[in-house]
């Protein structure tokens, strides 16, 4: 049995709380780092974890070694300041790495 | 191309790696193809349900603040500090030629619709029970976002390596199987013709050597 995680700004992910998911609320992307690294180390326990995008821009490096992989899925949300469109431009990017150019 | 030794043997090696090369490629051109097809539509959908997620979130936020304008940030808190409400995820896998993709099952721990809200009604805004229910009403689609783009990124990625193989294939490995091929038949036909030539001429000092012929 797995898990889901939210990752974001307190403001964010406090709603995601009350819906039974698990949250970890961040100040920075440095501390988001230790925390993707603290519970995607092992045999983690979460499918899906959900970060809010403007933490994505400095961690994009670390989202991206779980690309490859079945679990855990890095999904981006935008954030409460709303939508930052670095969701579209991952799907851009997987079209872009899968046809060699940009069709969409 | 120098190393290559001209003999029947190794030609009859190189037309069965050629046959094999062609075969390889015809079928990989069309695992490619397949994967492009299913890749476009997992694409599209997910473009779809992006927008819807990320227009819902938006809204459930917008909501959310709402509700944090009229409550203390304290009892805010306090009202969503303790879930009711909690999520198991079940992961099972589908195959998509050869590609196993997540399939996400989630079971909350109990059914009722009304445990979203883990906090007594006496004490907050309605407005937070709005902001809940647009959460909760969104998250079914985050959680098909999710299966949805992960199955995207896996299908990319073995779409890029069939594709580098295909093209590994035609434009590399074929074509040199075909040059070698070229190579050593010239090659042997060369030989015949020499020995060919050799013949006949040891045939003529035969002959001159029997019968005293002059030319």
């Amino acid at each position: 049995m797995y898990k889901i995680g939210v990752m974001g700004g307190r403001e964010t992910v406090m709603g995601f709380k009350a819906l039974g998911l698990d949250v970890f609320p961040v100040d920075n992307a440095d501390e988001a780092r230790h925390t993707l690294r603290r519970i995607t180390s092992g045999e983690s326990e979460y499918a899906i974890l959900y970060l809010e995008e403007n933490l994505a821009a400095e961690l994009s490096h670390e989202i991206d070694r779980f690309k490859d992989s079945p679990a855990p899925a890095i999904i981006l949300i935008p954030g409460r300041d709303g939508t930052l469109g670095l969701g579209q431009s991952a799907l851009r990017s997987a079209v872009e790495r899968a046809v060699g150019s940009n069709i969409l | 191309m120098a190393t290559i030794t001209p003999t029947r043997m190794v030609l009859n090696q190189m037309k069965g790696r050629l046959k094999t090369a062609s075969r390889g490629h015809k079928l990989l051109k069309d695992k490619r193809d397949e994967l492009m097809r299913q890749f476009m539509d997992v694409v599209r959908r997910n473009k779809e349900l992006r927008t819807k997620v990320e227009q819902g979130l938006t809204e459930a936020f917008g909501a959310l603040s709402v509700a944090s304008a009229v409550m203390s940030p304290e009892m805010l808190e306090q009202a969503l500090l303790y879930p009711r409400q909690s999520v198991a995820l079940n992961v099972s896998f589908k195959n998509i030629m050869s590609v196993n993709v997540p399939v996400y099952d989630f079971r909350t721990k109990t059914a009722e619709e009304g445990d979203i809200f883990p906090y007594g009604l006496a004490q907050t805004s309605g407005e937070l029970d709005d902001a809940m229910t647009a959460l909760s009403g969104v998250f079914e689609d985050m959680l098909e976002l999710a299966q949805v783009e992960k199955t995207m990124q896996l299908l990319a990625q073995e779409i890029e390596k069939t594709r580098r193989r295909v093209n590994a294939l035609e434009y590399v490995m074929i074509p040199d199987l075909q040059k070698n091929i070229k190579y050593i038949s010239m090659k042997l036909e060369e030989n015949e013709n020499s020995t060919k030539v050799r013949l006949m001429k040891v045939k003529e000092m035969v002959l001159q050597d029997a019968h005293h012929y002059k030319y």
